[in-house]
């Protein structure tokens, strides 16, 4: 069983984003990455059906800063190879242009099925998950929070809003857009990624063309404007009460 | 050797064993009388499975895989009483419990909070998920500038190691802005790092992530590096502890104190500038790192006798039996797991110590504190109008300016 | 050219989804520009009913055993036909557990371009998007000639997509839809018990401030005014005083509500996590200087139990009269 986890860096929301000079993008200089959330929950499906029914783990990254942390955490976790594509990615690729260049390279490995995240925050023009299932040829269901293999085709758990689960069957080799592992992404120990790093290696993949077509036009980037304290209600409580009866009922809730 | 005919090879419980003898004085483990000492000084050894004198009975065993199983060392804050009282001198909190602690990293199971303190330990240097950038932004709109070394690049006299809560959480930026008015006070020429800080990583260490240490160690060696200062202040018993006795055996070896025995230094000039603010009953809690793990109790006593109308009493566990608050040794980022196991917590049993004595004031000297204890006086009945403190804090109140 | 924009309706058990009335409600924007007409595309199985409420100028309605329930597959097959056909100027999916399991796949079959996460829709064309959890908008022109895009809820009141008037519905017929890779198997209906606080429109809010476990009585009173839900930060929890599945913040629930009444509560950073989602907070507190005035709307400086007997007066009186 070959397991495939495409996975992409996102800027990290701890910071403040910054917009570029020509007013249409992020800022890269000052942006820190991090592994996309969702990706993050993918490895660790795999992992565990890895753990449940056997078979390879393959992981790939676009190159970016702070990627050979992350392979390498993959690889500590118990990925058995982890891929790199190299290419010109520091300006920031769009979702399509992603998935493309992931599907050129994991045709060749032809995969069982194939997991990734089911959203990144940074997706402009969809999310790589069902692209690169188009891409593929293969089928594709999303918001997954449990999966089971058997013989030739998964059973999925797909999450509806309220709580609500669809457990869909899809045939394999498919795509799977995962919202939530089956339990938290586990920790691993930095020893052990350091001990990854110097015992294991990251495989290479050169993507020479990067085709962005397929997402918007963006004429204006910007940020919202930033929120104001509390305006703040005075006098006694019959006063205050009386304040917030007005806002209830202007919202409606009452 | 008489030859064996079934093939000996070492157990968990022996690999294990061995390994304990790599920490300083840890061979006198082979000592241990199984007398219980350690357990009973526990704060939390009666909710343990396996406290300190049960894990070595079972290392003895070869039995030592079923602490694996158990969850209860989580419940250890690594306040070093056992240490303290163990009567053959064995040291238990590093000899011991960090390493099983490491174990179970290894093994990937940790509760899910402190995986978030390491995470966001490695990814932004401190284990709240503050972004780096903003390290030094208590320090911004004070009446006077402090001097970043990295902006200022000039030789000081004091690098002072600001800490992770002390440049982050809101109650204790309150402590570090006194600190500024203290020393500029006592004309100390001071430096921070500011954005170039990094957790001092010890908390991080007794957690059981000695790799998520070395590499927060690493980064601040090189920092250090870059700087001229003559020695390292801190306002962080852990820091201390950290700089002191852990990052020399990574190279990194810089004179460093604690503002308390700096403070007691300066302590006839300070004198001059404090006076009486009423008569207050004041309360000192000896924090583990500071007085346990560093034998730090009289500088901190000398301080707060120095301010006029102060009338300093004794809980009852002070000094060597100081009782923990319980953010230690991870235990700042196992609350909601603590608490599911204790339904108490140790910051609310010192707090009723306090009361005890009729204390006005809870003094404290540790960053984890304050915050720790303010929250317990809000739910122990009868610590509403408890005051807590920390040392700089109650100087800060006392100067006559 | 066809200038009329499409919407893809959602619907789940019977039900069509909020998301398919604010999407028609932000096709009507469009199709004034376009001058198209709003066509809402309803695929399913004996479910012609649930285009009546749609306030589209008509309903496409496609109707086969296999579209029954949604799979991503049958969606994709049906739709990425009808597109093609009639090349609609644009097409609405929600960014939702529906629409974003069928838009890629359509941009990549089609050949077309995706904006998406939108907003709203100007009356000249051009999208509002959001992205980065809402800190960064983007804004830009639909890509010509047809354009695909999914929406988020936030930029149109679903009853502006709701009309009285029934739409006029089209039967559309379909060919076979074979190979279909993916097959619905059955729903898991979420547990029975207590109140799920992350769904709910009104909340009233416990914190250390509450000080006892019969004063919570108070909370729930107010709360049965409002119509509303009595939820927790972790102190409160912590006693015992409510279940677990009451407590708000990182390591209880994320909820989204209309209102969210925080009384007593001082704004850690572990329990705003939790409620970052809410559309109108406010703050009752003690102290001035807590950090949930920073992200509340309107707060009060003042004793929330002595608040709370006030506003259970005058709400009542508000009520009755």
């Amino acid at each position: 069983m070959k397991i495939v986890v495409p996975i992409k860096l996102v800027p990290d929301l701890v910071e403040e984003l910054t917009i570029n000079d020509s007013g249409t993008a992020l800022d890269m200089t000052w942006l820190r990455l991090i592994i996309n959330e969702f990706d993050d929950h993918a490895i660790e499906q795999a992992i565990l059906l890895k753990e449940k029914s056997g078979g390879d783990v393959i992981v790939l990254a676009p190159d970016g800063e702070g990627v050979d942390d992350m392979l390498f955490t993959a690889t500590a976790k118990g990925a058995d190879q982890v891929i790199k594509l190299i290419g010109n990615f520091e300006d920031g690729v769009n979702s399509h242009a992603l998935a493309r260049a992931f599907s050129d390279v994991i045709k060749d490995l032809q995969p069982d099925i194939v997991l990734t995240g089911v959203q990144a925050h940074d997706d402009q023009d969809g999310s790589v998950g069902p692209l690169l299932a188009e891409f593929l040829g293969m089928p594709y269901i999303g918001y997954i929070s449990g999966v089971d293999l058997e013989n030739g085709k998964a059973l999925t758990k797909k999450e509806y809003p309220g709580g609500l689960i669809g457990e869909m069957e899809i045939i394999l080799p498919a795509v799977l857009g995962i919202q939530a592992a089956e339990q938290p992404p586990r920790y691993v120990a930095i020893s052990k990624v350091r001990q990854a790093s110097k015992t294991s290696a990251i495989d290479e993949r050169e993507v020479t063309d990067l085709n962005q077509s397929g997402g918007p036009i963006i004429d204006r980037m910007f940020q919202p404007e930033a929120g104001e304290k509390a305006t703040m209600i005075d006098g006694d409580e019959e006063e205050i009460a009386a304040k917030l009866i007005e806002i209830f009922e202007e919202l409606g809730v009452l | 050797m008489a030859q064996t005919t079934v093939s000996k090879s070492a157990s968990f419980s022996e690999t294990f064993y061995s390994s304990l003898f790599d920490v300083t004085d840890g061979e006198r483990i082979r000592t241990c009388l199984q007398c219980a000492t350690c357990s009973g000084a526990c704060p939390f050894g009666y909710l343990m499975d396996y406290p300190p004198g049960r894990m070595i009975g079972l290392l003895r065993a070869d039995k030592f895989d079923m602490v694996l199983d158990s969850d209860t060392i989580w419940m250890c804050v690594s306040c070093f009483a056992c240490t303290e009282f163990c009567p053959k001198n064995i040291p238990l909190t590093p000899g011991l419990l960090t390493r099983a602690k490491e174990e179970f990293l290894l093994a990937g199971t940790i509760p899910q909070e402190l995986q978030d303190a390491f995470e966001n330990s490695q990814r932004y240097g401190n284990p709240l998920g503050e972004s780096p950038r903003k390290r030094a932004d208590w320090a911004k709109d004070l009446p006077s500038e402090v001097t970043i070394l990295r902006k200022e690049k000039r030789p000081v006299d004091v690098l002072w190691f600001v800490g992770d809560y002390p440049s982050y959480h809101p109650r204790v930026q309150e402590t570090s802005r006194a600190m500024v008015k203290l020393f500029n006070l006592l004309n100390v020429d001071f430096g921070i790092l500011g954005p170039e800080e990094n957790s001092d990583g010890d908390s991080q260490r007794l957690a059981g992530e000695s790799g998520l240490f070395e590499v927060l160690a690493e980064k601040n060696g090189k920092v250090f590096d870059k700087y001229q200062f003559n020695e390292i202040i801190t306002t962080d018993p852990h820091a201390y502890n950290a700089i002191k006795n852990e990052y020399p055996k990574l190279g990194i070896e810089y004179p460093v104190r604690h503002y308390t025995e700096f403070l007691a230094d300066h302590l006839d000039e300070l004198q001059k500038l404090l006076k009486e603010n009423g008569k207050t009953r004041v309360t000192f809690h000896d924090p583990c790192y500071l007085g346990r793990a560093n034998d730090i109790y009289d500088e901190p006593r000398a301080l707060l006798n120095a301010i006029p109308g102060v009338d300093l009493v004794e809980m009852s566990h002070n000094r060597t039996n100081s009782l923990c608050c319980g953010g230690g040794g991870g235990g700042m980022w196992l609350d909601g797991f603590q608490w599911e196991k204790a339904h108490t917590r140790l910051s609310e049993w010192r707090v009723r110590e306090a009361l005890l004595v009729e204390a006005d004031v809870l003094a404290v000297a540790c960053p984890y504190e304050a915050p720790r204890f303010e929250d317990a006086a809000k739910t122990v009945k009868g610590a509403e109008n408890l005051i807590v403190k920390d040392i700089v804090e109650l100087l800060f109140d006392a100067l006559a300016t | 050219m066809n200038q009329d924009i499409y919407v893809v309706i959602e619907h789940l058990q019977g039900q069509v989804a909020d998301i398919s009335f604010v999407m028609v409600a932000a096709a009507k924007t469009l199709a004034q520009e376009t001058g198209g007409q709003v066509v809402g595309l309803l695929l399913g199985h004996n479910a012609q009913e649930m285009a009546k409420t749609l306030s589209a100028d008509r309903v496409n309605y496609l109707d086969h055993p296999a579209l029954a329930e949604f799979t991503s597959d049958a969606y994709i097959n049906v739709l990425s036909k009808i597109i093609s056909a009639e090349a609609p100027r644009a097409v609405l999916l929600g960014n939702t557990s529906i629409g974003a399991d069928i838009a890629s796949a359509l941009s990549v079959r089609l050949g077309l371009p995706l904006v998406n996460s939108c907003v709203s829709f100007s009356a000249d064309g051009k999208f509002t998007a959001q992205i980065c959890g809402g800190k960064i908008m983007t804004e830009g022109s639909l890509p010509e000639p047809t354009a695909l895009a999914t929406m988020i809820p936030g930029g149109y009141k679903p009853e502006d997509g709701q009309s009285a008037q029934p739409p006029h519905i089209t039967p559309v017929a379909i060919d076979e839809i074979d190979d279909l890779r993916v097959k619905f198997v059955n729903y898991i209906e979420p547990e029975a018990g207590d109140v799920n606080i992350s769904e709910e429109s009104i909340l009233i809010s416990i914190g250390r401030g509450i000080q006892t476990e019969d004063n919570i009585e108070l909370a729930e009173e107010l709360a049965e005014l409002l119509e509303g839900t009595v939820c927790a930060s972790r102190p409160v929890v912590d006693q015992g005083w409510l279940p677990t599945s009451r407590m708000v913040g990182k390591s209880g629930q994320r909820v989204k509500p209309k209102l969210y009444l925080a009384m007593g509560i001082s704004g850690a950073p572990e329990h705003i996590e939790g409620i970052t989602d809410s559309e109108v907070i406010i703050a009752i507190n003690t102290d001035a200087t807590a950090p949930i005035f920073d992200i509340a709307k309107y707060g009060a400086n003042i004793d929330m139990l002595d608040l709370l007997e006030e506003l259970i007066d005058q709400a009542e009186e508000s009520k009755g009269g």
